[in-house]
C-alpha cells in the first residue's frame, strides 16, 4: 500500500482527461517547505542503541510525565508504545521466528518527527499545534485546542495522543524538551543517552554526520560524538553495516528527527513515505478553490442576484 | 407559493415514546461521557481517534441531511417552481440533520468548552481544512434556520416580522446554495490529510469532488425515501409525479460518480485490491455496487414511475453513498500500527439516541408546523 507522487498526477491526468476543471488538478504543484534557520532535531542510530530506555525515563522525569505500568509486574514504567502518559519509547525488533544472538535484532525510539511541513499544525483548527518559526520545534497549546483529534488523523507518524480518560482531556506529544532548550540546554533523551543513539543538535549539522556515517567502512572504529554534535565528547565504536539511507530527510517534506539503522525502516515500524507532503497537497486544493475566498464570494454574488430576481419576477 | 398545513394528528403516540426512550437512553451515556471522559463511553483510541460519531453522525448524517440543499439547487437555481412543495419537508430534514451533528460534534471534541477557540481570530487556522468546515457548517446550521423560519412564524402567527424575513430571505437561500456546496467538498479534503494511512481505495485528489456529489445524490434519495415513507406513515397520496420526474437527474451524476470513481482507482493502479478480498475490498465493491444497482434501476423512465422500484433505488442510494463516506472515514483508514476499532455498545446508543432525537423532532414538526403541503379535498387522514 505504497503512495507514490506518481500515483497522484496520474489519477490527477485522469481527472483531467475525464472533466477539465478537476479541483484535483490544482494541487499537482506542490511547494516544499525549507528548513527554519535554526532548526535543530535528533539523529537517533539504532546501531549505537543499547536498549537501556535510559532516555525513555530522562523524558518522563523532565516532564513530569507518570509511569506506565504494563505487564505483570506493578513496580516498572514498561510503556510498550507511545501513549498519553509516555512521550517517547523504545521498542525493539526481533527477526521473525530468528533466534536474536544469530540473526541480530534492533531498537527504535519514536517520538515527533518535528517535522518540516507538519500535518499536525496544518490541521489543526485552532492553531494549537505550531511550528516554531526559528528551531522548528512542533509544541502545543492546551488552551487552544478543542479536543478535536485532527492531529491525530493528520499526523503520518501516528505522534499526537490523547488523553481518553480524562474529563478534561488534552493533547499529549514530544516538544523537544522546548523548556530545556529555552535555558540554553538539550533535550533529555539526548543528554542522557549513554552511547551517542540519541544526539541532538542542528539539522543541518546532523545531516553532514548522517553523510559521514553512512560512508563509514563496516567494522572499523571511529568517533561517534555523544549527548549533542558539538558537546565535545565523543566515543569510539565500530561502524555498523548501515542501510544506506537517512530516514526523515526527504519523507514527507522532511523532518528534523533522523533516523540511521541497519535494519529496513518499514521493520521498525517507520513507513515509506513520498518525499511531497499530503499538506502540500491538500492546500493546494483548498488554496485553488479558496484563493483569498474570490470564487466563493463571486459564486455568492450570482447566486443572491438570480434568487432575488425570480423571486420578484413571481410577486 | 403552495399552501401548507400542519397534519394535526395527535403527537403522543406509541412511536413517538419509543424514540424518546431511545434518545433518554442515548442522553444518559452523554451523560457519562461528560463526567468520565470519552474513553469511558466509546472504543476510540489514538490509533483510530474519530469513531461513529464523526464517520456517521457528522460525514453521513450531514449528506443526509442534504435534502435542503439537494432540492434548493434545482428550485432556486435551475428555477424548477414545481418542485416546490418539496422544498419545506426537505428543509426541515436538512435543519435537523445537520443541527444534530452539530450537537455530536460537541460531545466528540474533548475540549468543547473552548470550542469557540477556533473562532477567535488569534487562533482561527485559515489553513486547517477543518476550520473551513467548521465555519461552514456552523453557519450553515443558522441558514437552515433561517430559512425554515417562516413555517414556524406562520404558526405563531408573527405576520409582520415574517414578510420582514420573507423581503431578505433570498440572502439566507443563496447561502444555503453556496455553504454545503463548501463544507461538502471539504468533509472529502479533509481524508486528503491521511495520507498513507487511508488505502489507495479511497484515498485521491478526487475525495472533494466525489463527496460533493455523493452529498447531492444522497439529498436526491433522502427527498424520495422521505417523502415515499411520510406518504405511507401518514396515509398521504404518493407525490410521484415530483419524485419519478426528480429521480431523472439521478442517473447522469451517478454515471459520472461512478466513472470518476472507478477510473480513478483504476488509472492509479489499484483495481486489483477491489479484488483482493478482505473487509476493505468488499467494502469498496459493496460500495459501487448499491450504486451501480440504483443507476441501473432509475436509468429507465418506467421504473422511475413505480412507487416500489423508486423506494429501492433510493434506499440502494442512501446506502451506497453512505457506504462510501464511511469507508473513507473508518473501514479504509489503517493507522498501521495493530490498532482495531469497533463501536462500543454506549458509543452506540448515544449515536442511536441523536437519530431517535430526529425522528421525536421530525414528528413532532410535522404535526404541529405547516410544512406539509395541504391536500385538496377533504382527504386529511
Ligand atoms: S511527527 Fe506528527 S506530531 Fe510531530 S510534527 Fe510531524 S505531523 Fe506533527
Ligand atoms: S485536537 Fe487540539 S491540537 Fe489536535 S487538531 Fe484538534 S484542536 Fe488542534
Ligand atoms: S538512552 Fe540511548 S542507548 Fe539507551 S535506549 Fe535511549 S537511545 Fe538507546
Amino acid at each position: 500500500m505504497k503512495l507514490k507522487r506518481r500515483d497522484f498526477l496520474k489519477g490527477a491526468l485522469a481527472g483531467g482527461l475525464l472533466c477539465g476543471a478537476a479541483p484535483g488538478v490544482a494541487g499537482a504543484e506542490s511547494v516544499r517547505k525549507d528548513l527554519p534557520p535554526k532548526a535543530v532535531g535528533i539523529l537517533y542510530d539504532s546501531t549505537l542503541c543499547i536498549g537501556c530506555k535510559v532516555c525513555v525515563h530522562a523524558c518522563k522525569q523532565a516532564n513530569n510525565m507518570p509511569a506506565e505500568v504494563q505487564g505483570p509486574e506493578p513496580y516498572w514504567d514498561n510503556p510498550l508504545d507511545l501513549s498519553a502518559k509516555t512521550l517517547n519509547v523504545i521498542k525493539r525488533y526481533g527477526f521473525e521466528g530468528g533466534k536474536d544472538a544469530a540473526e541480530g535484532f534492533a531498537f527504535i525510539k519514536r517520538h515527533c518527527m518535528h517535522c518540516i511541513d507538519p500535518a499536525c499544525v496544518s490541521a489543526c483548527p485552532a492553531s494549537a499545534l505550531l511550528k516554531n518559526q526559528e528551531n522548528g520545534v512542533v509544541s502545543y497549546n492546551k488552551d487552544a485546542c478543542i479536543g478535536c483529534r485532527y492531529c491525530q488523523i493528520a499526523c503520518p507518524y501516528n505522534i499526537p495522543k490523547f488523553e481518553w480518560d480524562s474529563p478534561f482531556p488534552e493533547i499529549v506529544k514530544c516538544q523537544l524538551c522546548s523548556h530545556l532548550l529555552a535555558k540554553g540546554g538539550i533535550s533529555a533523551c539526548c543528554a542522557s543517552c549513554p552511547t551517542g543513539a540519541s544526539l541532538f543538535g542542528p539539522v543541518q549539522k546532523l545531516r553532514e554526520e548522517a553523510a559521514r556515517r553512512l560512508r563509514m567502512k563496516p567494522g572499523e572504529y571511529y568517533d561517534f560524538p555523544v549527548a549533542a554534535i558539538d558537546s565535545g565528547e565523543s566515543q569510539q565504536h565500530r561502524a555498523a553495516a548501515y542501510v544506506q539511507h537517512v530516514y526523515g530527510e526527504r519523507e514527507l517534506g522532511g523532518t528534523q528527527v533522523l533516523y540511521l539503522a541497519g535494519v529496513a525502516f518499514d521493520k521498525l515500524g517507520l513507513p515509506d513515505l513520498p518525499e511531497d507532503s499530503y499538506v502540500a497537497l491538500a492546500d493546494g486544493i483548498q488554496y485553488a478553490i479558496y484563493k483569498g475566498m474570490v470564487y466563493p464570494i463571486v459564486v455568492l454574488g450570482g447566486l443572491i442576484y438570480i434568487i432575488k430576481n425570480r423571486q420578484e419576477k413571481k410577486e | 407559493m403552495h399552501a401548507k398545513e400542519p397534519l394535526g394528528t395527535k403527537v403522543l403516540t406509541k412511536p413517538f415514546f419509543f424514540w424518546a426512550a431511545i434518545a433518554l437512553i442515548g442522553l444518559f451515556f452523554v451523560g457519562k461521557r461528560f463526567v468520565y471522559g470519552i474513553g469511558a463511553v466509546s472504543n476510540m483510541n489514538d490509533g483510530f481517534p474519530w469513531g461513529i460519531w464523526i464517520a456517521y453522525d457528522v460525514v453521513v448524517g450531514t449528506a443526509l441531511a442534504c435534502a435542503g440543499y439537494s432540492i434548493a439547487l434545482i428550485v432556486y437555481v435551475f428555477n424548477r417552481g414545481e418542485y416546490s412543495p418539496l422544498v419545506r419537508p426537505a428543509l426541515m430534514t436538512s435543519m435537523f440533520g445537520y443541527t444534530l451533528a452539530g450537537v455530536s460534534v460537541i460531545f466528540d471534541i474533548g475540549r468543547y468548552w473552548q470550542a469557540y477557540n477556533i473562532f477567535l481570530p488569534w487562533f482561527s487556522n485559515l489553513h486547517s481544512v477543518m476550520f473551513e468546515v467548521a465555519l461552514c457548517i456552523g453557519t450553515y446550521i443558522l441558514v437552515l434556520w433561517m430559512e425554515f423560519a417562516p413555517a414556524i412564524l406562520e404558526k405563531v402567527k408573527a405576520e409582520r416580522l415574517k414578510a420582514k424575513l420573507n423581503r431578505v430571505i433570498f440572502v439566507f437561500i443563496a447561502l444555503g446554495v453556496l455553504l454545503p456546496t463548501m463544507h461538502q467538498s471539504s468533509l472529502g479534503t479533509m481524508m486528503l490529510m491521511a495520507g498513507h494511512k487511508l488505502s489507495p481505495l479511497w484515498w485521491t485528489a478526487f475525495l472533494p469532488l466525489l463527496f460533493l456529489i455523493t452529498a447531492v445524490v444522497i439529498g436526491y434519495a433522502a427527498v424520495i425515501f422521505e417523502s415515499l415513507l411520510s406518504s405511507v406513515v401518514f396515509k398521504r397520496p404518493l407525490e410521484m409525479h415530483l419524485l419519478s420526474r426528480i429521480s431523472a437527474i439521478i442517473p447522469w451524476l451517478l454515471g459520472f460518480y461512478l466513472l470518476v470513481r472507478i477510473e480513478d482507482v483504476n488509472l492509479r493502479g489499484h483495481l486489483s485490491l477491489a479484488f483482493s478480498g478482505g473487509l476493505k475490498a468488499n467494502m469498496f465493491l459493496l460500495e459501487n455496487l448499491l450504486l451501480l444497482a440504483a443507476l441501473l434501476i432509475l436509468a429507465y423512465p418506467n421504473n422511475r414511475r413505480n412507487p416500489r422500484l423508486l423506494f429501492l433505488s433510493s434506499l440502494a442510494l442512501l446506502l451506497g453513498g453512505s457506504l462510501y463516506r464511511f469507508n473513507t472515514y473508518i473501514i479504509g483508514f489503517d493507522p498501521g500500527t495493530g490498532w482495531r476499532y469497533f463501536p462500543s455498545v454506549p458509543e452506540l446508543f448515544i449515536t442511536f439516541g441523536i437519530v431517535a432525537a430526529e425522528v421525536v423532532a421530525y414528528l413532532w414538526f410535522v404535526k404541529r408546523l405547516p410544512v406539509l403541503p395541504r391536500l385538496e379535498g377533504p382527504a386529511k387522514a
